[in-house]
């Protein structure tokens, strides 16, 4: 097991290091000069070199990219053109953390519904219930999460009172954006759940546990759900990343302030090494997350072996 | 020798199991009525299609939407199963009556050893803690015959042979030393050489536990070999019901003789293997009288119009045909254009 985790994490490193040159790659594939379009028209000249010079845009690429390298690997992800200060600063004092929890929270949810209504789904095949849950789940599926984030706005916190519509922190400003960023998710999560349960219950060994006499809960918990939980696991994982991204979207309509708002506001400040340093920071994640999940396939399904 | 008269730890008597589909009810069992004696070994045999799995997993009550059984009696020790509530069916199912299946590849739970999965019945039906479980799980290893019991008890399904989860099959189901084990074509998905060690297994077992055995095959070979008491079963009817040595010796329904017939034998010099002409009915377009006649080479006038219902003979055994003889070979044949 220890071995199988130690070669899964040496296969990311490739990964890593493409998402580097892509990454890195981005200040270069602005059209024009990047100095220039960063400071805007009607600047000196000199400010303009001076830039272009801060940002080492003078050396060769390569050059530039070993540079760019070499300070994240001593945790340095430049500076902010904004407001001069280290990126890992602005990123990781809150703004990461918010929208961590945002995507967790909205992943926790996302299973909880989406596991549950895929089952109830799939053990009441073509009943009342499982039609109801297939209807609201392509109704989650379709639903483009910036409009729901204003409907739960409009309904829940202006009309109703209930919640607060912005910001981040209190149980009351958090509930709407994990609903708006969760449910979607929930949707595929249950449909996905819904099919893959289907499958394994028509196998044999659910009919040789009837046999045996296990109970009729057991069998679709223990013998059932393991079984069919390998396919959702990886749906579970490519969600948690949609969310991350995803959050850019909800993070802008419900006002939180985390790295998906903090992106926007710098592409529009045409702050790119902020750009650059987010989308690498949530580009990592996302590969994190995706180890994570080959990792507990071994849990669920033995067979992938160890050597 | 007639059919084995002793106490019948199972009775089945006038069993019905349908399915409802879409292009109407289809009979997979129809009106079959058998015992299973204390101790001996009952032989199922039929094509596919024939209702005899669908029989099998009726006793234990595991037919699913759209299958319901719609009537009979199920008779286990004297107590009729099918008015027990689930919860009571469920005690008895893999406790007092226990069965194996067909494809040992797929009827073990791949994300659990097999170890855990014999401990399970011991865990339900017999109330053990997870560690008393698993050490009767090693013995039950180690009396199917699985070298190093210790060793394979920690391991998953696909380390294993099919031969041996066979073993495990069988180990699962005789866990608590159960009054009838079904084993539904136990043998077929395995290699000649290992289908006689599993059988000669639940023999063998048959006799130290004491308990009764329902075969249910295509393969008149196992049946030879293993039974006591042979019902030849054809579109979800009995056409045949004798003990063993009869039916081999004195066929009386021409399904029987057909069968016996394409079997290959090593003491006639033949080129081909008789087949039986034709194939099984469609299940929504059966013939109006006896259901075999549109196949059978000596159907007469009133095979086509009545179905016939089964003969009690003399020596115990039954039989459903107009026109049965012990003598086929000698009778004509008869030739019509279907």
């Amino acid at each position: 097991m220890f071995q199988y985790i130690i070669r899964r994490l040496l296969q990311t490193i490739p990964v890593i290091i493409g998402v580097t040159i892509i990454v890195f790659l981005l200040m270069h594939l602005i059209p024009g000069d990047a100095a220039q379009v960063i400071v805007g028209e009607g600047v000196p000249q000199e400010q303009v070199d001076q830039i272009r010079e801060n940002l080492g845009l003078n050396e060769p690429i390569p050059v530039q990219y070993f540079n760019y390298i070499g300070g994240l690997l001593q945790g340095d992800l430049g500076d902010s053109i904004r407001s001069s200060r280290p990126i890992t600063d602005e990123i990781f004092t809150s703004r990461f953390w918010i929208t961590m929890e945002l995507a967790v929270y909205s992943t926790i949810l996302a299973v909880f519904l989406g596991l549950t209504a895929g089952i109830i789904s799939a053990v009441k095949r073509n009943s009342a219930a499982d039609v109801g849950i297939m209807i609201i789940a392509l109704f989650g599926l379709s639903m483009p999460n910036f409009w729901l984030g204003l409907i739960l706005i409009q309904y829940f916190a202006v009309d109703l009172g209930w919640f607060r519509p912005s910001g981040w922190g209190t149980w009351s400003q958090n509930v709407l954006p994990v609903i708006t960023l969760g449910t979607g998710g929930a949707a595929i999560i249950a449909r996905m759940t819904r099919s893959s349960m289907l499958e394994v219950i028509g196998q044999d060994y659910i009919r040789t546990a009837r046999a045996k006499g296990v109970r009729e809960r057991v069998v679709i918990y223990r013998h059932a759900l393991k079984n069919a939980m390998i396919p959702v696991i990886t749906v579970i994982g490519l969600e948690f990343g949609g969310f991350l991204g995803g959050a850019v979207l909800t993070e802008t309509v419900f006002a939180v302030n985390g790295m998906g708002r903090y992106v926007i506001d710098s592409i529009r400040a045409r702050d790119f090494p902020v750009v650059q340093g987010t989308v690498l920071v949530l580009s990592l994640m996302f590969v994190f997350v995706n180890l994570l999940v080959d990792i507990s396939y071994r849990y669920f399904n033995k067979r992938i072996d160890l050597n | 020798m007639t059919l084995v008269n002793k106490t019948a730890v199972l009775e089945i008597r006038d069993l019905r199991t349908s399915y409802f589909t879409e292009g109407g009810e289809v009979k997979a069992v129809d009106g079959i009525s058998l015992n299973v004696p204390k101790g001996k070994t009952l032989g199922i045999v039929g094509e596919s299609g024939s209702g005899k799995s669908i029989m099998a997993l009726s006793i234990l009550r595991l037919i699913f939407n759209p299958g319901r059984i719609v009537a009979g009696e199920l008779l286990y020790n004297g107590a009729d199963l099918l008015k027990k509530s689930e919860k009571q069916m469920r005690s008895i199912r893999g406790n007092n009556i226990s069965m194996i299946f067909q494809e040992p590849m797929t009827s073990l739970n791949p994300v659990y050893t097999v170890g855990e999965q014999i401990a399970e019945v011991y865990q339900i039906h017999e109330n053990m803690n997870k560690k008393q479980a698993m050490s009767k799980a090693v013995d039950m290893l180690r009396l199917v015959g699985i070298p190093s019991p210790e060793k394979r008890v920690h391991q998953y399904p696909f380390e294993l042979s099919g031969g041996m989860r066979q073993r495990i099959m069988i180990a699962i189901a005789l866990a608590c030393n159960p009054d009838v084990l079904i084993a539904d074509e136990p043998t077929t998905a395995l290699d000649v050489t290992i289908q006689a060690q599993i059988l000669e297994l639940i023999k063998d077992l048959q006799q130290k536990l004491h308990m009764s055995v329902i075969i249910i095959t295509h393969d008149l070979g196992v049946v030879a070999e293993t039974c006591d008491d042979v019902a030849v079963m054809y579109c979800g009817k009995v056409v045949e019901y004798a003990d063993v040595r009869t039916l081999f010796t004195a066929p009386k329904h021409p399904y029987t003789v057909g069968l016996l017939n394409s079997l290959p034998r090593h003491d006639v010099d033949k080129e081909e293997l008789e087949a039986i002409k034709g194939s099984v009915p469609s299940p929504f377009e059966l013939p109006e009288g006896c259901r075999f006649a549109p196949r059978c080479p000596h159907a007469a006038k009133i095979c086509f119009e009545q179905l016939p219902e089964l003969n009690k003979l003399e020596d115990r055994s039954q039989v459903r045909c107009w026109i049965y003889t012990d003598k086929w070979g000698q009778q004509p044949e008869v030739n019509r254009t279907p």
